[in-house]
């Protein structure tokens, strides 16, 4: 099995400077908070909706002991009527009034159903809040009538391969001293509370929970032992939807599991923003169209009039796709981790070491090898 | 499910077919030659449907442009699919399946949690959906908990049974009113009302209507459990169909368009692959466990004495999900398949990685026997999930004869004995590009362990789905195609059920060829062995198993039965059942590559790579 491979350099975007624009949007409809070309800072709350408040059952007629379709005529309130908790909302009396029976509300709020075929009486509670921040700080662009804006903001971007827990805002605060370094619990101070960490080419299990300890927002690494994301984390993550765990911190991989040092490129870039607010999130889905996790860096500071703005005049390789002389990461064994640009693209199919035919290219590697690889085994790099 | 719509069979002579899978969308290219319907080439390319581009047309229109510079023949306009052919120019019927963005998902709902909600289970799950949910009135929770559950739970659609006919109303009437205090949202589409099928007692129609009919979009259909001892699925499915098309789909990215672009309402592409599994049971009369092996599903099929079952293990796949199927399995039971040295920690970073870069495949020979562990277990795990639902129906009284009380199998159990299972066929891209077939049968005798005497078929190049959609129109194409281009017949395995009385026992077989030749092999409890015998030859196999072991007829007794040929022939598999992989490391390293070289499945550099760990 190969272990070669020790430093890779990622295939997702890494942009020192683009425009970024985020659509912020409520899951359900409500009020949109900003007006169009509003200069907006990353925790102005963009929109708020109002969501439906929890439900509370009372099963009156079972309660009571009577039969389904007499439940109305007991309740003391009717439908639509404001109830406090424990407040009696129904109540039998027999034997000329000496004995009775109560059904009291399980919660505050009003009574929504009444039901004389199930014989439950529904409460539900009142309204809740639900706002939507920036996450990044620019320009409102658009307005989306009734369910958020388009904000949009000058930039250096950054994706991860995969990442856990949510929208976090923080200073960028390098650790690592060069790409290599292993991040642990050693490292961490306690004036890193609220930061966003900037480690090497893995991140351990007791630095994870000492960062939570001490309030650090985020960690952004090259790899993870998958042992020290399920100790972390306290389950095994079985499949590649994430971005909603209950963790104090968001963590980003860029590379992928096992030890694996960060690009020299992202590397570099996110120690040249060292200081700089950042907003992460760690949400990843790996599907066709893939949801990566990311680093934005904005730089309003930098540029005042974000349309003079513009993307970086790197090649844009990951637009073009594959062609000869394209920079590409093998991101498979038994090559895993090498460099390389692509010689050729024999259109042919051809067998591989597994027997099978599959559409191959042809690399020159940073090493100087000329290797043969499945074309699904390669990414685009921008270097 | 048919579709309504007719057409004029005598004028198609090109078809194009696609499936928009959760990673690939493929492109199969179908032609008339002669009298005769073929395959002519596939062409696939990355799903579209989720962001960036979220629109499903792009990726379907990637794959169809490589069939057009593979065959040379035009197939894309401005508009869609060119149709009529003409000529090295268009299409003249185009069909689709789909189970992009996640496909159908449903939650159900029903009284009973072992009856009327386990049938609308069955029943949604036969219609190709994901069934997030189980709620019934006996599930355990509390009526806030549930109400919590379908609020969090963002369903394409819901299927509610409950109450035979003329039974509970009360208890209908309540799961009905906590559905509408939740008020769940649909997936898609913020904005419009989410479809509500009904299927449950038909008194308690009115009542549902009462409670639902303004929040949803409510659909009635019949009871599909009228009394106890029935159970009728049929129209619920029915409408499942119609109203993803006309719910779900048209909420989808890019699929108004790409609806637009075929007159045949689009498939969910498990209850296409559901439907050729089910065209194989009729058109040979026996009994079938098919499997839909996925890159985030595995789709268990069974069609056992005409009774058809899909089931779904929504998490268990060999991409998105391979870490899943890792999750539930444990390392061990992976690495028991595995006969080189790995360590759990390589292992597991390995799938990992797999995971997150889900359309790599495996390059080097280790790295393919992996994956074959991870399928195997896979299937073994879809496979109990499946013997869950593919169970007697509950609540009937029965009465017990003699033969019953020596049966030691319960009502609990499932009823599928695989003794009687004459077919076992696998699709989805794992075991269609599996580079021999030596190595799918394994995986599928591995998985699923048939018992007796089992033919084991495969799907050649993954278009099972885009048969079972296209035969709802134009089946006799579907099955030309089917049986020419599509089944690969691998060959028949010979398993005796149950253990070796004692060492050295070993299971015989006669095999008389139709040129009139015979062949005698034998093959020693826990070993494994290879008989040649062609696609198409036929041959009669007097078999008799290993003292303790029993083909059918009974325990140590002989069988003789007619048998197939395919392309690996036939397989003696002397392992006895159920398999059992010895505990020391090197013993069963020694097994594996025992069972592996019996049948040709690897190539030499495998063992090589064994080679150490052997010594």
């Amino acid at each position: 099995m190969s272990s070669e491979a020790c430093c890779y350099t990622p295939g997702l975007k890494r942009k020192a400077t683009t425009v970024v624009r985020k659509t912020r949007i409520l899951p359900i409809p409500g009020e949109v908070l900003v007006r169009e070309k509003e200069e907006i800072t990353a925790d102005t709350i963009i929109a708020r909706a109002f969501i439906l408040g929890e439900v509370h059952v009372a099963n009156v007629a079972a309660l009571l002991g009577i039969e389904y379709w007499e439940t109305s005529k007991y309740l003391l309130k009717k439908k639509g009527e404001e109830v406090e908790k424990d407040e009696p909302i129904a109540m039998i009396k027999s034997l000329f009034g000496l004995l009775k029976r109560t059904t009291y509300a399980p919660a505050s709020g009003t009574i929504e159903r009444v039901s004389d075929v199930s014989g439950q009486v529904l409460i539900r509670e009142s309204k809740i809040p639900l706002d939507i921040d920036a996450y990044i700080p620019g320009k409102v662009m658009e307005i989306l009538p009734n369910e958020g804006a388009t904000i949009e903001t000058p930039a250096a971007f950054i994706q991860g391969i995969f990442g856990i827990g949510g929208e976090r805002k923080g200073k960028l605060t390098l650790v690592a001293k060069t790409p290599n370094e292993i991040l642990t619990a050693a490292q961490l101070k306690p004036e890193h509370k609220g930061k966003i960490l900037i480690g090497g080419a893995r991140v351990t299990d007791d630095a994870l929970q000492k960062a939570g300890q001490i309030g650090v927002k985020g960690i952004v690494v090259g790899g993870i032992d998958d042992h020290d994301l399920t100790t972390f984390l306290g389950y095994k993550i079985g499949v590649a939807i994430t971005g909603h765990e209950d963790i104090p911190i968001t963590l980003i991989i860029t590379e992928g599991f096992g030890e694996m040092a960060m690009s020299e490129k992202t590397f570099s870039l996110l120690k040249k923003f060292n200081g700089k607010d950042a907003s992460i999130n760690g949400a990843t889905q790996i599907r066709a169209g893939v949801l990566r996790p990311e680093i934005i860096i904005p730089m309003i500071d930098e540029v005042t009039e974000s349309s003079k703005f513009e993307d970086d005049d790197e090649k844009d390789y990951l637009q073009q796709g594959l062609l000869p002389g394209t920079p590409i990461r093998i991101i498979r064994d038994p090559f895993f981790g090498a460099l390389g640009i692509v010689s050729k693209l024999p259109v042919k199919l051809q067998t591989i070491e597994t027997e099978s035919s599959v559409r191959v290219l042809e690399a020159k590697l940073a090493d100087g090898r000329h290797v043969i690889v499945p074309r699904a085994n390669v990414e685009i790099i921008e270097e | 499910m048919t579709s309504k719509l007719r057409i004029n069979t005598d004028k198609i002579n090109i078809i194009l077919a696609t499936d928009c899978g959760s990673t690939t969308s493929k492109a199969r290219f179908f032609k008339k030659i002669g009298d005769e319907y073929r395959f002519v080439v596939s062409g696939e390319a990355p799903t579209t449907v989720e962001s960036p581009f979220e629109d499903v047309t792009l990726g379907v229109r990637n794959a169809v442009r490589e069939v057009e510079e593979l065959t040379g023949h035009k197939l894309l306009g401005s508009q869609g699919i060119i149709t009529p052919s003409k000529g090295n120019e268009g299409a003249d019927l185009y069909v689709t399946t789909s189970s992009a963005g996640g496909g159908l998902q449903m939650m159900v709902a029903g009284v009973v949690k072992t009856m009327t909600a386990e049938s609308a289970e069955r029943a949604a799950l036969g219609a190709g959906a994901i069934v997030m949910d189980v709620i019934a009135v006996d599930d355990g929770r509390r009526p806030y908990e549930k109400i919590e559950r379908i609020r969090y739970l963002r369903p394409d659609m819901i299927l509610m049974a409950g109450g035979t006919d003329g039974g509970t109303i009360t208890h209908v009437a309540e799961t009905a009113e906590l559905i509408e205090a939740a008020k769940p949202r649909p997936r898609l589409g913020a904005d419009f009302e989410l479809p509500i099928v009904f299927a449950g007692n038909k008194k308690a129609r009115t009542n549902i209507k009462e409670i639902l009919d303004e929040t949803f979009a409510l659909k009635i259909v019949e009871n599909l459990r009228p009394v106890l001892e029935m159970e009728n699925t049929e129209p619920a499915r029915n409408v499942i169909h119609e109203l993803f098309m006309e719910h779900v789909m048209s909420h989808a990215p890019g699929y108004d368009r790409l609806m637009k672009w075929t007159p045949i309402p689009i498939m969910p592409t498990p209850a296409g692959e559901g439907k050729m599994f089910q065209v194989i049971a009729e058109k040979y009369k026996i009994n079938v466990v098919g499997v839909g092996l996925g890159g985030a599903t595995t789709n268990v099929y069974s069609i056992y004495e005409n009774e058809f079952v899909r089931t779904v293990s929504a998490n268990l796949g060999m991409s998105y999900s391979i870490c899943n199927v890792l999750k539930e399995a444990g390392t061990q039971k992976i690495t028991r398949w595995i006969p080189f040295d790995i360590t759990e920690d390589d292992l597991r970073n390995r799938l990992y990685n797999k995971m997150i870069r889900p359309t790599t495949v495996p390059q080097s020979i280790g790295d393919l026997v992996i994956e074959h562990a991870v399928a195997r277990e896979a299937l073994r795990l879809g496979f109990a999930h499946h013997k869950l639902l593919a169970r007697p129906l509950r609540g009937v009284q029965r009465r017990r004869t003699i033969a019953d009380i020596f049966d030691q199998r319960s009502f609990e159990e499932t009823y599928i004995d695989m003794l009687k299972i004459n077919l076992v066929a696998g699709t989805g891209g794992l075991l269609s590009h599996a580079p021999r077939r030596a190595q799918s049968a394994l995986m599928l005798i591995d998985g699923f362990q048939p018992e007796g005497v089992t033919r084991l078929a495969q799907d050649s190049v993954f278009m099972m789905p885009h048969l079972g959609v296209l035969s709802t129109v134009h089946p006799e194409a579907a099955m030309e195609i089917f049986e020419k281009d599509c089944l690969i017949r691998i060959g028949v395995c010979i398993a005796p059920k149950g253990t070796a009385s004692k060492v050295g026992e070993a299971m015989e077989i006669v095999v008389h060829k139709s040129d009139n030749s015979v062949i005698e092999e034998r093959a020693e409890f826990g070993t494994m062995k290879r008989v040649q015998l062609e696609e198409g030859e036929k041959a009669k196999v007097e078999i008799t198993p290993f003292r303790g072991g029993d083909v059918g007829k009974g325990e140590g007794k002989t069988r003789t039965v007619e048998i197939e040929g395919g392309t690996v022939g036939i397989i003696l598999d002397a392992r006895g059942r159920p398999v059992i992989l010895p505990d020391d490391k090197n013993e069963r390293r020694k097994k594996l590559v025992g069972w592996f070289q019996a049948l040709d499945a690897y190539p030499e550099k495998l063992y090589e790579l064994c080679g150490g760990s052997l010594a």
